[in-house]
């Protein structure tokens, strides 16, 4: 367990960490899950977004498990190896939009970052648009940071602060299992979908597992597959590249094995062919990752160690997600939203506005 | 022997902490730079960038945090 853990936080932790999820990431489709979405942490807190009544859209309403393993898979890491340590106060609110636009940016590409790999690993080629934004995104981050962008710093903040994410992780599973009905006439407040990408799921028992999996390795080795191309561009440090990289490849060998994988733009799943809005989903949705410092697993794994402001960011997702159906700003495989596309400029603008005023001088 | 520089970057998301390194270490070919971190990835983001630019790692506990110590 020690050889593996220091193995996890050296240098080739984030390889590690990358082949398995990719490899795990694939065998997710395999068992159940939507194609080319054994990972996706925008979709999935979109789903949950949708289970709790947040917003009704009836093909993407699911409490995925993966999503609270990877709070208490990052928790339980955490408090093994002592780096639980409740922090909060750099700028919330500001976070919380982030979040928000974050994820309305991403729901206009149908995915995150990591879903995004994972398309490209499935023959998706619309992918190559949103990746490309995504990098675009990153890169006017990336400008900020150098200019002297800061939210600010965060504090250490009493200990049981940090445990209402990890607590919030188990009452979601708490809701999946007994899915309680007492809405009216016996409806709700827990909605799954009958058809619909929120109606294929991985057994619960896996799902869970994997997350658990994948939020202990993540915690463990900082896997981020946005910090990964900002140290790349700004540092020359390919330390978390290297594990996107195994992300991906693995994703691809597996696909391949499984029979998952199908080349073209037309047709794949859960997606659009609209290279323009596919770009400029991810163009904000990768600025506003790296204006909150790390990709949304990251974010939600920060949060498992007791990160309030990661916490908040993450909150913003799931309400994001909320809008994003409930605005028709969200895409659909038809296409985007009504409002999809003005809901982006309005999230660059936001980001971009952001990027402009925050700045702290630390001397 | 020239007098240490201390860089705070407790508190600070990724990457900041190494960017305000960087900042410092930029200006010096040689001596000892402190940089206090609050987090184990901080602490080892400005490990990994110390050695990468050739600066020797040494890293002390303190109550809250931690302290890189670079020297060269």
């Amino acid at each position: 367990m020690k050889s593996l853990n220091s193995l996890l936080m050296s240098r080739i932790g984030p390889i590690i960490t990358g082949g398995v999820v990719g490899l795990l990431a694939a065998l997710l489709v395999h068992w159940g899950n939507p194609g080319n979405m054994g990972i996706c942490v925008a979709c999935f807190t979109r789903d949950i977004a949708g289970a709790l009544g947040l917003h009704r859209a009836g093909v993407v309403q699911y409490i995925r498990p993966e999503i609270a393993g990877f709070i208490l898979g990052s928790f339980i890491s955490a408090l093994a190896y002592r780096e639980y340590v409740p922090r909060s106060g750099s700028s919330p609110v500001i976070r919380f939009f982030l979040g928000m636009f974050a994820m309305i940016g991403a729901l206009v590409f149908l995915g995150c970052p990591w879903r995004a790999y994972l398309r490209l690993a499935g023959g998706d080629w619309n992918a190559i648009a949103g990746i490309a934004g995504l990098v675009a995104g990153i890169g006017i981050g990336i400008v900020f940071l150098w200019k002297g962008f800061s939210l600010g710093r965060s504090y250490e903040s009493a200990k049981p602060s940090g445990l209402f994410m990890p607590i919030a992780a188990v009452a979601l599973l708490v809701l999946l299992i007994m899915a309680p009905t007492f809405g009216p006439e016996g409806s709700g407040p827990i909605f799954f979908s009958e058809k619909g990408p929120g109606a294929a799921h991985a057994p619960l028992m896996v799902a869970l597992a994997v997350g658990l999996i994948v939020g202990w390795m993540a915690q463990r080795s900082r896997f981020c597959t946005v910090g990964a191309i900002r140290d790349l561009i700004m540092l020359r440090d390919a330390h978390l590249f290297n594990g996107v990289l195994a992300f991906i490849v693995v994703a691809f060998v597996a696909n391949i094995a499984l029979g998952q994988f199908h080349p073209g733009f037309e047709g794949q799943p859960v997606a659009h062919s609209n290279a323009l809005w596919n770009f400029m989903g991810m163009v904000v949705s990768g600025l506003a990752f790296t204006l909150a410092g790390g990709c949304p697993g990251r974010q939600f794994i920060m949060s498992g160690e007791g990160d309030g402001d990661a916490a908040v960011f993450v909150l913003g997702m799931l309400v994001g997600a909320a809008f994003s159906h409930n605005f028709n700003l969200a895409s659909s495989p038809g296409g985007t939203g009504a409002f999809g596309p003005s809901s982006v400029i309005v999230g660059f603008i936001f980001c971009l506005a952001v990027g402009f005023m925050m700045r702290e001088r630390l001397d | 022997m020239s007098e240490s520089r201390i860089v705070d970057a407790r508190g600070l998301s990724c990457p900041q902490p190494v960017l305000e390194t960087r900042k410092v270490l930029k200006d010096l070919t040689g001596g000892r730079v402190e940089i206090l971190v609050d987090t184990v990835t901080s602490r080892e983001n400005v490990a990994r960038f110390g050695r990468s630019q050739k600066w020797n790692v040494a890293i002390d506990e303190f109550e809250g945090g931690y302290k890189v110590i670079l020297t060269k």
